[in-house]
């Protein structure tokens, strides 16, 4: 067909022309370029996010009411009980953006539109995404979202002082009228809106590129198996984010038309939030560690000089986490006063998950078993991912039991074992991609000595942070308090100083880029040798402007 | 793949405006749910007393509760035995101390929750807004029966006591009920 001819002579033509400056990077529609894009975004949040963290450590590194009564004498000049009062409320907001930015602004545009858009393509054997223009929409979305809840951060929250201090989860009546009855809670459910569509046609475009895009010869069974992650996680984002904005969009018009979905004297319930917000909720921490899932299978396999062990139930057993995510939400809501049988289905149900989870755990330590392993930046931090979500998954099966989550909900114990499987699962993942892709992604070579000490600094300071909350938890510590009884102080301390250890971590991160980027060491095609299979490593480092002008083709003997 | 990639798209599009559409719909159906199975100690409405009365009875204990109105609202008994199958009256008492004209409406639930479909009201104060004067004291009488068929439910075997709860809301604007706004302006707005 003469279109075709027209194309790939196109095609061909600017092979590596770059628009300019401003075309190429705000007009971008280069799923490449995209994904960088996506990838600096998720870094400027997440340092936001981990500053704001950083708050909550410095806070609670002793008991009464410290460093934040003196930011607000300091920022707003108040004094004695005003600047107590008004540290409360910025305690509040402090964990509650600290949650959102994470979820919403750092793991998921880092994983799905930085890696995901960098990778799945380039694995996949396609030129480009789908629908190029929507990626970019979606990236540009999640930026205005992100402005939006940082704009909320300085907004009146209508019950004195500023932001939305109800935590992550937004529970009405807190959320509602009575609770903050000011613009911060609208911003934030505008900021949600807006990164909620942007992933919603970002997952519409993950599908139709994976369904459509893959080179010839690369049937489904044959698709790595990041690529099937990202899949997996977009279903889960297309079934799951629109209850989120149905939910949202409920408590817009309750607090701003008079409706009364969830206020109680209206008629409305307040817990039907809480079971719409976590049948999105749950998905959504799924959402957030498949994507690492299917990075940590191609570094433990490239590194392990073998092929995945037990593809087709490391692809399904994905599909399965997907699948039982949407029918255990209500473990989030045990104290709510269910009848035990219904806590008796979700605790089933919720522990039956442990079960494909346990296939890929296995799956992955079987690829070791007897592999020829080299202990590479990338290896490193996927090996300690694999350790540490494993620990937060044993956690998450005691917290199961709907009768120890009665006495363990909203205790530090909930806090520990979600920090676990995402601040040391989901983040150790996406650290892990980072080395791994790195010199693919910029074409230069960063320093593993640098990148190993990011590694076991992190890794110790991460787990000072966390583990201390387990025993802060198991004795009564609750979730979300500005202060504590003495009693308490001797593991808050070493969880904070356990924050300081990993800021250096963070520094030296900054350091190993800088040194990247300052030396410039050319990048090889392929550094990580015969064990990296997928077709990302064929290109060259960075890989061209435009790539596959010629499909590759998939033979039998491929291996994933 | 049969099904062009743009058509996908669309698909994938129908996909999010259904489950956009159930979340909605999820509203009316929770409703219709509660009222059905009891769920979350939802009870029953009846327009007529049962036709058997059970020897075996449960103790019915009454709470009260007041969310931020200026009013005064407290059941006149403890609690009392009734037979399954009997119908009882029971009365609550309520008082505006303000001096103002306010209106109130109360939501209930009994516990355990799975009892709620066995709670039979026959007549009830709730679920109805209501203006109390300034100063005003009422009595608000329930009827209710528990029927007779919790006696043939397994999990209800060894049930010996429902709590009845109340809890009374304003529903206009006081101001006292704005007193956390007030109490916020004595913080400085930064």
């Amino acid at each position: 067909m003469p279109m075709d001819e027209v194309a790939l002579d196109h095609a061909h033509d600017d092979h590596d022309h770059k628009p300019g400056f401003f075309v190429r990077w705000f007009m971008s529609t280069n799923h490449k370029d995209i994904g960088t894009l996506y990838l600096i975004f998720a870094l400027i949040a997440g340092i936001v996010g981990y500053a704001l963290s950083g708050l909550i450590r410095w806070e609670l590194a002793s008991p009464e009411i410290g460093p934040l009564m003196g930011m607000m004498e300091f920022f707003y000049g108040l004094e004695g009980d005003a600047a107590r009062e008004q540290a409360k409320q910025f305690y509040n907001t402090v964990i509650t953006y600290h949650g959102l930015i994470m979820i919403f602004f750092m793991v998921m545009p880092a994983l799905i539109g930085g890696f995901g858009n960098w990778f799945v393509p380039l694995m996949i054997g396609a030129p480009d995404m789908a629908f190029p223009r929507m990626n970019n929409i979606s990236f540009w979305l999640t930026v205005a979202g992100f402005a939006l809840l940082i704009m909320s951060m300085f907004v009146p929250s209508g019950n004195g002082g500023n932001g939305f201090g109800g935590g992550w989860v937004l529970y009405p009546p807190l959320s509602g009228l009575k609770g903050h009855s000011g613009p911060a809670m609208d911003l934030v459910i505008l900021s949600l809106h807006t990164v909620g569509i942007a992933s919603i046609l970002g997952a519409i475009n993950f599908i139709v590129t994976i369904l459509n895009m893959r080179a010839p010869g690369m049937t489904m069974h044959k698709m790595p198996l990041f690529a099937w992650s990202i899949l997996v996680t977009a279903a889960l984002l297309l079934l799951a984010l629109p209850v989120l904005a149905g939910a949202l969009t409920m408590l817009l018009t309750d607090r701003n038309f008079g409706s009364q979905f969830f206020v109680p004297e209206g008629g409305g319930d307040p817990i039907m939030f809480q079971h719409l917000f976590w049948f999105f909720g749950h998905p959504e921490v799924y959402i957030m560690i498949l994507p690492g899932f299917g990075i940590v299978s191609h570094i433990i396999s490239t590194f392990s000089k073998k092929p995945i062990f037990g593809y087709l139930g490391m692809a399904y057993a994905m599909v399965a986490i997907g699948v039982i995510g949407f029918i255990v939400w209500a473990h989030h809501m045990y104290t709510v006063g269910m009848p035990v049988d219904m806590k008796a289905y979700f605790v089933a149900a919720t522990m039956v998950i442990a079960v494909p989870t346990g296939i890929k755990i296995f799956s992955w330590i079987a690829t070791m078993w007897g592999g020829s392993i080299t202990f590479a930046v990338p290896m490193q931090w996927a090996i300690g991912f694999i350790f540490l979500f494993t620990l937060g998954g044993v956690t998450g099966v005691v917290l199961a039991n709907a009768g120890v989550d009665h006495a363990l909900h909203d205790t530090y114990y909930v806090v520990a074992h979600f920090h676990y499987v995402l601040s040391l699962g989901a983040v150790f993942a996406l650290f892990a991609g980072w080395y791994y892709w790195f010199e693919k992604m910029f074409g230069v070579k960063y320093n593993s000595f640098l990148g190993a000490v990011h590694f076991w600094i992190t890794f110790i300071g991460s787990n000072m942070i966390f583990f201390p909350q387990h025993f802060l938890g198991l004795n009564g510590m609750p979730r979300r308090y500005i202060d504590y009884h003495p009693a308490y102080e001797y593991w808050h301390y070493w969880s904070s100083v356990g924050y300081a250890v990993s800021a250096v971590g963070t520094l030296i991160f900054f350091v190993a880029m800088a040194e990247a980027l300052i030396r410039r060491r050319k990048a090889e095609a392929n550094p990580w040798g015969e064990g990296a299979t997928t077709l990302e490593w064929t290109l060259p480092s960075p890989p061209p402007f435009h790539q596959y002008n010629t499909l590759p083709r998939v033979t039998e003997t491929d291996d994933h | 793949m049969a099904i062009k990639p743009a058509s996908q798209a669309f698909i994938a599009a129908g996909v999010v405006g259904a489950m956009l559409a159930l979340t909605f719909a999820s509203k009316p159906l929770y409703d219709t749910f509660c009222r059905v199975t009891g769920f979350g100690g939802t009870t029953r409405v009846a327009t007529e007393a049962p036709d058997r009365v059970l020897e075996r009875t449960v103790n019915v204990r009454f709470d009260a509760n007041v969310s931020d109105a200026p009013i005064q609202f407290r059941p006149s008994q403890v609690n009392f035995d009734v037979a399954l199958g009997l119908h009882s009256l029971a009365s609550y008492e309520v008082v505006n101390y303000s001096d103002s004209d306010i209106s109130v409406i109360a939501s209930y639930n009994v516990t355990p929750h799975t009892a709620g479909r066995y709670f039979n009201k026959l007549e009830c104060f709730c679920f109805e807004e209501r203006v109390l004067k300034a100063g005003e004291r009422k009595t608000l009488p329930v009827v209710f029966f528990v029927s007779p068929d919790l006696d043939d439910d397994p999990l209800m075997k060894t049930l010996s006591t429902i709590t009845l709860s109340y809890t009374f809301y304003q529903t206009d604007d006081f101001e006292g009920a704005t007193k956390s706004a007030a109490l916020a302006n004595t913080v400085a707005r930064p």
